[in-house]
């Protein structure tokens, strides 16, 4: 068996409410699949449906090239990581670990090895006899993820495994997380609200909202090419000015021409543009297509990077991200200033 | 993952099988079956008015009403300080306080009736005490009379309230009472505005479990009670075992059973609201 | 206006003195019961075993004893294993009527007992089941199912719904999920029903008094019948045993749930 995974038009309905709409997925074996979204999206009902806890009351579900939809999740050979790990209580860290193996009673040395393997993949060796109470949150992330990989699923699947932990060890964790599964080339379907993690772990994302996938495709493209709004403004910050068709031109905030990929497909819409995108000059300069006059609002020090809010005609207001690099002049609230940005940094998006 | 619809329907139907035929069926029989002897409605009409307004009967559920009012409300006042204590109090003294209602909480009904007729008998201790002391000639009739039924009926169903009010007590978040108190509150006024209103619903549940389970009292009555304070269980055994008279024992049954249901209902909404905030 | 030490002394000196008159009557009659003199005098004057010596000596106590454990522990076999199956029914189960049925089930402690009592002996009468021993623990596994219902949805409450999953994943079936994870999540839950569903069968008069017949009289219903001819105090005896069993259920259940830290059962 191969760790394919395929979605085929799925949905769920609980009651009146479709909680997932239409939903297809093709997953090649040994990617890093992330599905995002707000809470909600339905990204925790299509992992669920793909772990067997769900059964979709339309499409099919294929393991493998298998159609699984209707099989129980205990034959579907999955690993999975929970969100609050569910660690069994009752079991030391070396019985849950080997938990899989001895529900499908594999012979006590080859669990004892797979056992041992596993701990030290996840560098926990010397753990075996605590328990859950005993350990840290990440420890315990650990021993989630080592009962999860124990098996050698071809595919495992991660409900915000790093939720709970603080920002520091989510780094480490994710950095070890996607060394684990290069290693092992396993697939894995990870769902996460946190964009951050989406961006650095994932081969694909899968962007959810209400039910249905927003956009799909490997972490740079959806974020520097989104397809709408929503996707916009959801990964990491956007800047989406109002913007109304003029003839064959696109005039934005009091009338200055806007130059973008993509065309309108109403008479108004929206020109997205990232922060980090944009440059400010102090001053006023000539009038040029992506130009716009604005004044300082509001400049909050980063560190790295100096943020501006700047208010632009018609009361739009533009985030900046300006590099603290050699010689920065940081502008000040009230300053006079002309935001630029390329025709290849900006897409036009239905309103 | 949810229980599939027909596991769970697998799992509960021992248990309502149980309930069914070993509960609702058999009281529905005893009450339909014996009611039907008596003929048709109109004659079992007759009939009920005949029992129910009889005498005897009438004066026994005026003495059940009186006994469980009176045993309520001495229950109430002896219980809330103690309540309240145990809700305050912290390590031994919360442990010494819970002991001290759990042990009698779990301890046979008979074995903490036969306890007080030891206590209130003739030569029992507080009439020993009381000869001893001076404070009477001769020694007094403490039992089998209401004196002796309420002193058991109280005793036995002080715990119940107990842990009724801790539960309301416990829910109170202590905050709340410092606040009062910080903005200058005095602690009356702090128990009278405050915790009184907090806990009034568990005042209330409190009140009615222990009159529902006092009307229904059978074992301290019969034991305890001279002829003059007979309640209506007892009467219904009464009429089960002595007189084999079924039919009216199941009107007087069909008046308890819907005195206690309708006051459970009552209780249900107030032992399930929470403390309001 | 009194201080508020005066209060707060008032307060514990009368909380002191309840708690004192609740446990008194159950401590007197234990300690009398192991009093020389001829009748039940506090504080005995001279201290012996005889009145267990009597209670253990008549052929009808002992039958008692024996009538009141198989009774009891039949009871607490029943209630725990028909009572686990529908809390879990009722904690993971969807289907319709939950509420109605999570209440009804609730029902037999809120019923007087002389009237389930009344009704199932009017029902024994005609089936030829009075003095039958595991009838009365059927029947008194109706009065318990509550208790163990109780305890055990509170037990089952901490047993968090993703392990469950964490195991179907890991291969379990139903039934190994039940085994591996359930069960000994929720053994200290069937430990206390166990205990609670014993003690409470252990302890009940009224309905054993219309379905015990000759044959198969308890402990309380023992007790009832001399206490009907006078106050002897063999029954001091009789007691004392009762509250020790008490006791014990008590305190093994407070070992448990100290071992896992949880409150005391009667607090849930």
């Amino acid at each position: 068996m191969s760790g394919s995974v395929d979605l085929e038009s799925v949905t769920k309905r609980y009651g009146t409410e479709t909680v997932v709409a239409d939903v297809s997925l093709a997953i090649p074996q040994g990617e890093f699949f992330t599905l995002l979204g707000p809470s909600g999206s339905g990204k925790t009902t299509t992992l669920s449906m793909l772990a067997g806890f769900v059964v979709p009351d339309e499409g099919r579900v294929m393991l493998g090239g298998r159609d699984m939809t209707r099989v129980p999740p205990r034959s579907r050979g999955l690993g999975m990581v929970f969100q609050n790990y569910a660690i069994f209580p009752h079991l030391n860290v070396a019985e849950n670990v080997a938990f899989p193996l001895t529900v499908k009673g594999a012979p006590k040395p080859e669990i004892k090895a797979r056992t041992a393997d596993a701990l030290a993949m996840v560098k926990l060796t010397g753990f075996e006899t605590r328990y859950a109470r005993q350990l840290s949150g990440g420890q315990q992330q650990r021993v989630a993820l080592a009962r999860a990989i124990v098996g050698h699923p071809k595919v495992v699947l991660m409900d915000e495994p790093l939720g709970a932990l603080d920002k520091n060890l989510r780094y480490h964790m994710q950095v070890e997380i996607k060394e684990i599964q290069q290693r092992l080339g396993m697939t894995v379907i990870y769902v996460t609200h946190d964009q951050e993690e989406a961006l650095t772990m994932s081969d694909r994302i899968a962007i959810m909202d209400h039910g249905r996938i927003a956009q799909m495709g490997p972490p740079r493209e959806v974020y520097e090419n989104p397809d709408t709004s929503f996707v916009a403004a959801f990964l990491g910050e956007a800047n989406l000015l109002k913007v109304r068709r003029d003839g064959d031109a696109v005039n934005g905030p009091g009338g200055a021409r806007v130059v973008a990929r993509g065309s309108l497909t109403s008479s108004e819409g929206l020109a997205f543009v990232r922060p980090e995108k944009v440059s400010v000059t102090a001053g006023t300069v000539e009038t040029a297509p992506n130009h716009l006059p604005g004044q300082i609002l509001h400049a909050s020090f980063l560190g790295n990077i100096v943020r501006y809010a700047v208010t632009a005609a018609e009361g739009a207001t533009l985030l900046c991200d300006v590099a603290n690099g050699a010689g920065t002049e940081i502008h000040r609230p009230g300053d006079t200033v002309t935001l630029s940005w390329r025709a290849e940094d900006s897409r036009l998006l239905a309103g | 993952m949810p229980l599939g619809r027909l596991a769970a329907w697998l799992m509960i139907a021992p248990a309502l099988i149980l309930l069914f035929g070993v509960f609702v069926l058999p009281i529905g029989w005893f009450l339909v079956g014996s009611l039907a002897e008596l003929g048709t409605l109109s004659e079992i009409w007759t009939e009920a008015q005949d029992v129910l307004f009889s005498g005897t009967v009438a004066r026994v559920l005026v003495n059940t009403n009186v006994i469980g009012l009176i045993v309520t409300l001495l229950v109430l006042v002896i219980g809330y300080p103690v309540s309240y204590a145990l809700s305050r109090a912290k390590g031994f003294a919360f442990t010494a306080i819970l002991l001290c209602i759990v042990l009698p909480y779990f301890t046979s009904t008979i074995v903490r009736t036969y306890a007080w007729m030891v206590l209130l008998g003739r030569s029992g201790l507080i009439n020993q005490i009381l000869l001893g002391l001076g404070l009477v000639d001769a020694p007094l009739e403490l039992m089998y009379n209401r004196t002796g039924v309420i002193i058991g009926m109280t005793y036995v169903l002080l715990p119940y309230m107990v842990l009724t009010l801790y539960a309301a007590m416990k829910a109170v978040d202590p905050r709340l009472l410092q606040a009062a108190e910080g903005m200058g509150a005095s602690p009356v006024a702090v128990f009278l505005k405050v915790f009184m209103p907090l806990t009034l619903h568990g005042v209330i549940a409190g009140v009615l479990i222990t009159f529902i389970l006092a009307i229904g009292f059978f074992v301290t009555p019969a034991l305890m009670g001279g002829p003059r304070d007979i309640m209506i269980a007892m009467l219904i055994e009464r009429e089960v075992e002595l007189t084999q008279n079924w039919a009216s024992a199941a009107m007087m049954t069909i008046v308890l059973l819907a005195v206690t249901l309708i006051l459970y209902g009552f209780y249900s909404r107030f032992a399930e609201k929470e403390a309001p905030r | 206006m009194m201080g508020p030490v005066l209060r707060a002394t008032l307060l514990k000196a009368l909380v002191v003195l309840l708690c004192f008159g609740l446990v008194a009557p159950i401590v007197i009659v234990a300690i009398a019961s192991f009093s020389g003199d001829g009748y039940l005098k506090f504080p005995p004057e001279t201290l012996s075993t005889r009145w267990y010596e009597r209670f253990l000596g008549d052929y009808r106590w002992r039958s008692a004893i024996m009538n009141s454990l198989f009774i009891g522990v039949l009871t607490s076999i029943f209630s725990t294993v028909i009572g686990f199956l529908a809390a879990y029914a009722l904690m993971r189960g969807e289907f319709r009527f939950k509420t109605v049925i999570a209440s009804l089930l609730l029902m037999p402690v809120i019923v007087p007992h002389i009237i389930t009592a009344v009704a199932v002996y009017f029902l024994s009468a005609r089936m030829g089941l009075v003095g039958v021993r595991p009838w009365i623990s059927v029947a008194h596994t109706v009065v318990a199912l509550p208790v163990v219902l109780v305890i055990l949805q509170s037990a089952l409450r901490t047993v968090d719904p993703a392990l469950e999953r964490a195991a179907m994943i890991c291969g379990c079936t139903r039934f190994g999920v039940f085994r591996r994870v359930v069960l000994p999540l929720a053994l200290p839950g069937m430990v206390s029903a166990a205990l609670f569903s014993f003690l409470t069968s252990f302890d009940e008069l009224v309905i054993s008094l219309f379905l015990a017949g000759i044959r198969a009289e308890t402990l309380p219903v023992r007790i009832w019948n001399s206490l009907l001819l006078e106050v002897e105090p063999t029954i001091a005896a009789v007691s004392t045993l009762l509250i020790a069993v008490t006791a014990t259920a008590l305190a093994v259940d407070a070992l448990i749930r100290k071992l896992r830290g949880e409150p005391v059962a009667a607090l849930r």
